[in-house]
């Protein structure tokens, strides 16, 4: 997803001298590299200083700029938490940030390099959009997006690299503040944002050939402003469904969803399966993390009503 | 880099004592406004926008970092009809558009601030930005000396020179005061400012802070090759006698004596 948000702002940027990225001592993936060679001027690295590189970004914005802020996730949402808040939600500028590893695709590197909490503090904040694709392609197309119709400020929560193309072949073509449908079933419908919907196709595809019943999958792939039609739908069309994702289970898509569930009366069964709301001392590859919060496919799998 | 204007510095003295006359009679109908930290700064501003920015023409940018100084920023701004006297008149209530802190959006508010340590930043991305697009401006911002131990004033203060901001001037109101006391006695060693900030490849000059001609000339002057850093030593509640080295005056109102008081003081008389 790295390579790609690269690939893709460099081709944006090339035609369009308002867009500027601003780092934090974050090594520059694949075409920024090669962006930061050919535009120097529109490439800053700030060290290691997260505060200035947001109120950089505000300023250069008031003065007609496209600024992207870019570093690893935990650090470009908690540490200047204060300057995105005031500096870019509170005078609405269209700066956009973005974070590498979102949730705990860090996997080795501790709870320090883990953005768990990220989705509920940036969704918390008046004017900010979230985004948060599901691979590549749809990483490809939010970035197009911010560079070129976003008005307001934003956070794309991406994953980090290697993640699979889930979404080329989708029904429905990737839309800001829409859900989209990468799977048509009935009974049970998934919802879930990020790279963890590769796996829920795979619990689908398996519940197709083992039971014949293949469940809904729905990526919100915005998470704010969330598209509450689209989601109130799925609940009324569904005996079941199941939120899946790689945050905390205050304030993300598993809260927002009971609300709704809660607005509309809805009828259907509700699970959610989220990160614990604990540091887990754990190392490993990104499945052993999950799978020690509970967010393996068998046992999401295991708790559906018809077992994959 | 040459002064823009034939600067006449009694004008500005008067300007700057109906300034203060002006902020008080706001006090005397709403009293959320923080006087003194206005009034150690005052000077500073009326040079900013009536000599130093261009007259004519595109105005440069003025960052109000320490945001509660911006009785200062308004009472400028309604002088040079930016903002309207019935603006002023209805400060801090509803039917208004002018809050205790300056609130982007506004006319002639660049950023909004109050919390500390965000202008600096915002000021470079400000230089930054109109240096690559090739608009000849000058950004400035002024911080508070309690607001320079915040840690992103000292990445701002990092970053600037690395990007060669020659069009940002940092003007430090060094009024030596701060919630709990004196900036000298409960951070001494925070102390002196220029050598800091010099160390970190601004230019950095000290000067009067209530001394115009001193302030414009220490601009004009400067090298230009480098940011700018003036370190300008202020008296909090400059002109009234009784709010100097009181410190309950940061956010207090005059009652009706202590308004008459402060404008005999001002040389004016109280009127019916």
């Amino acid at each position: 997803m790295r390579n790609t948000f690269a690939s893709t702002f460099y081709e944006m940027a090339t035609s369009d001298d308002r867009l500027v990225v601003v780092v934090a001592d974050i090594s520059p993936a694949g075409s920024i590299a090669q962006f930061r060679n050919e535009f120097p001027e529109r490439f800053i690295n700030t060290g290691v200083a997260e505060q200035v590189m947001i109120g950089l970004c505000a300023g250069m914005a008031q003065k007609g700029l496209r600024p992207f802020a870019y570093t690893i996730a935990t650090f470009s949402v908690f540490r200047p938490y204060e300057m995105i808040r005031d500096d870019l939600c509170y005078q609405d500028l269209p700066v956009s940030i973005v974070g590498i590893g979102g949730g705990v695709s860090y996997s080795t590197l501790g709870s320090t390099h883990h953005a768990m909490e990220d989705v509920a503090l940036m969704t918390g904040l008046p004017n900010m959009q979230v985004l948060a694709p599901c691979d590549p392609v749809e990483t490809a197309a939010a970035t197009r997006w911010l560079a070129t119709k976003s008005q307001h400020p934003a956070y794309l929560r991406l994953g980090k690299a290697g993640e699979p193309d889930i979404s080329s072949n989708a029904e429905e073509p990737w839309e800001f503040g829409r859900i989209r449908r990468l799977r048509r079933g009935r009974h049970t419908a998934f919802l879930s944002y990020g790279p963890i919907l590769a796996r829920l196709v795979t619990i689908a595809d398996r519940m197709e050939s083992c039971h014949g019943l293949s469940p809904t999958v729905i990526n919100v792939s915005t998470l704010k402003p969330l598209d509450l039609d689209g989601i109130a739908k799925v609940l009324r069309s569904h005996e079941e469904v199941v939120v899946v994702e790689e945050h905390v289970p205050r304030g993300g898509l598993a809260s927002y969803v009971k609300e709704l569930a809660w607005d509309i009366r809805a009828s259907c069964a509700l699970k959610c399966f989220t990160l614990k709301d604990e540091f887990l001392h754990v190392y490993g590859a990104h499945e052993d993390l999950l799978s020690a919060h509970g967010l393996d496919s068998d046992n999401i799998a295991k708790a559906l009503t018809i077992h994959g | 880099m040459t002064i823009p204007n034939a600067p006449d510095w009694t004008a500005a003295a008067e300007r700057c004592r109906n300034y203060r006359r002006r902020i008080l009679d706001i006090s005397q109908k709403i009293s959320a406004l923080h006087i003194a930290p206005a009034f150690s700064c005052l000077e500073i501003v009326d040079a900013i926008y009536n000599v130093l920015m261009p007259q004519d023409g595109p105005p440069d940018t003025f960052v109000m970092s320490k945001g509660h100084g911006v009785m200062a920023q308004y009472v400028v701004l309604e002088d040079r009809g930016v903002l309207s006297r019935e603006d002023l008149d209805t400060y801090c209530t509803p039917n208004g558009r002018l809050g205790a802190h300056p609130d982007y959006g506004v006319p002639g508010i660049e950023a909004s601030t109050g919390s500390l340590g965000h202008g600096l930043s915002i000021a470079a991305g400000m230089a930054y930005a109109d240096r690559i697009r090739k608009v000849p401006r000058t950004t400035y911002v002024l911080l508070g000396d309690g607001e320079m131990q915040e840690g992103s004033v000292w990445e701002a203060l990092m970053m600037a020179p690395n990007l060669k901001l020659s069009n940002l001037v940092a003007i430090l109101d060094f009024n030596n005061y701060q919630g709990l006391g004196k900036t000298t006695q409960t951070h001494p060693h925070f102390l002196p400012m220029s050598e800091k900030v010099a160390s970190f490849g601004w230019e950095a000059i000290d000067v009067d802070g209530h001394d115009t001609e001193a302030l414009v000339n220490a601009v004009g002057n400067r090298q230009g090759d480098r940011p700018l850093f003036l370190t300008c030593t202020t008296v909090k509640g400059r002109g009234i006698s009784y709010m100097i080295d009181a410190p309950i005056w940061h956010y207090r109102s005059p009652n009706r004596a202590e308004y008459a008081l402060a404008l005999k003081e001002l040389g004016f008389e109280l009127g019916p």
